[in-house]
């Protein structure tokens, strides 16, 4: 049994409240421990492009809550993972930049908190073969196209090196895991264009447009993916993008515990597939309550 | 040739490259031997010919230190980090974009998409803000609570000097 503390960030636990609840559900089946801790704020990402240092602190304070827990951290979102990642290193090399915040902060941070996404720990910590030993469900009419986003992979040297960048295969393997068939399109590893919406919709939703272009003309049944701003702009923009620029997706966005808890036997409402927003024939005749 | 499209070489400030390569995240700026490889694999450029890395990373060495700060450009980068894992030369271009929107906030250049966020971190400390209602549908899917913790945040933001009147 391992234990995280699981670190929501700002947008799972409003927008992406079924990414939450599948992998809440879908944990403790893999002997994974999840604890809520109180006093988790912002990871300190959008702080960083205006005062690096500012987004640090955010980040410590989150290290620190952990650490006193006696806990590693736990993400579901691929931006809070490179926050929070990066954070965790600087501060665990830097001894110096660990006391400033610590005095900063008034709270001691030790330096101790290592930062797992949920697709990583799945990965390298349970493993695709527990995984596939677990699935009670046949999947395998199902065609599902891995989106595996930016901060999930890059910059590589936060990371280990455990998957490639240019050629990732931890969420092929995952989804294989599953029983699913994996889809591969053009440009794979193409960013959702979600770090400039805020500043520039219309070229922000250019990008998205480009890859649920890509998976559409694979004939994929959904894209799966791992972050809940990859899902802002494949889902929940998806009929914006169909209306600016007269295109038809249909395209329904799953990601990827709700995926792996459907295969485990887990009910369509135990994994909130009634909240993704897009619809298809094939999911609803394959999940009721889809 | 539009006369705005002119450069004019005795408005350049040449130790902008110095100030940015002082500046965490923009230490390898000199290292740039302007291949384009970032250009060519850009997300964002690939749609629009507003965002272009190498020429901004050009634009910085050359010492065009008002046209850099003040443009929407270095706005522009979607930080997904494809360009700093393809550089020849690892100049890290998004960390250096971020070196360079450090500097162009400090001189007041904070585009209004920041301001809101900023605002929504000091009330709330997080993007969203969660209350009442979104408690409460969370509890209807048997989630668990969630308490806003801005008093921590707004006590860092404040510590680095941004204050509600300064902005």
């Amino acid at each position: 049994m391992s234990r995280y503390a699981l670190y929501l960030g700002c947008t799972v636990p409003v927008r992406g409240i079924n990414y939450e609840l599948a992998v809440r559900q879908v944990a403790p089946r893999l002997d994974i421990e999840l604890v809520d801790v109180d006093g988790f704020a912002c990871c300190g990402f959008p702080a960083r492009p205006l005062d690096w240092k500012a987004g640090l602190l955010m980040g410590a304070h989150n290290l620190a809550l952990a650490e006193a827990q006696g806990l590693d951290i736990l993400t579901l979102c691929s931006a809070c993972t490179g926050t929070l990642t990066e954070a965790a290193l600087r501060l665990k090399e830097d001894a110096q930049l660990r006391q400033w915040a610590s005095n900063e902060l008034g709270r001691d941070y030790r330096g101790t908190v290592r930062v797992r996404h949920v697709a990583r720990m799945l990965y390298e910590e349970v493993g695709v073969e527990r995984l596939r030993s677990l699935v009670t469900v046949d999947l395998s009419a199902l065609g599902l196209a891995p989106h595996y986003g930016c901060h999930y992979l890059k910059p590589s040297h936060l990371y280990d090196g455990f998957d490639d960048p240019e050629n990732p295969q931890s969420l092929d393997r995952l989804i294989e895991a599953t029983g699913a068939r994996v889809v591969h399109y053009e440009d794979e590893s193409q960013c959702c264009g979600g770090g400039i919406l805020g500043f520039d919709e219309e070229t922000a939703l250019l990008v998205t447009r480009q890859k649920l272009d890509h998976v559409v003309a694979a004939q994929a049944d959904a894209m799966v993916l791992i972050c809940p701003f990859c899902a802002i702009m494949y889902e929940a923009n998806q009929r914006r993008v169909e209306s600016l620029y007269g295109t038809s997706y249909r395209l329904p966005v799953l990601y990827y515990p709700q995926v792996l808890g459907l295969a485990m036997g887990l009910s369509a409402d135990q994994v909130g597939l009634k909240l993704n927003r897009v619809k298809s024939r094939k999911l609803a005749e394959l999940f009721q309550g889809a | 040739m539009e006369e705005e499209e002119i450069i004019d070489v005795s408005t350049f400030e040449p130790g902008f490259r110095d100030e940015i390569a002082a500046e965490p995240g923009g230490e390898y700026i000199r290292r740039c031997y302007s291949c384009g490889t970032c250009t060519a694999g850009c997300p964002v450029g690939g749609v629009t010919a507003k965002y272009n890395p190498r020429r901004i990373v050009h634009m910085a060495l050359l010492g065009m230190r008002e046209q850099v700060l003040t443009s929407d450009f270095v706005w522009l980068c979607s930080v997904c980090y494809t360009c700093y894992e393809r550089c020849p030369q690892d100049v890290r271009i998004p960390e250096l974009m971020n070196a360079v929107r450090n500097i162009a906030v400090r001189e007041g250049h904070v585009p209004q998409t920041f301001r809101v966020q900023l605002e929504q971190l000091r009330e709330h400390g997080r993007l969203y803000e969660i209350g009442n209602y979104d408690n409460e549908r969370r509890a209807e899917y048997g989630l668990p609570p969630i308490r806003e913790e801005a008093e921590a945040v707004r006590r860092i933001l404040e510590r680095r000097g941004w204050k509600e009147e300064q902005e």
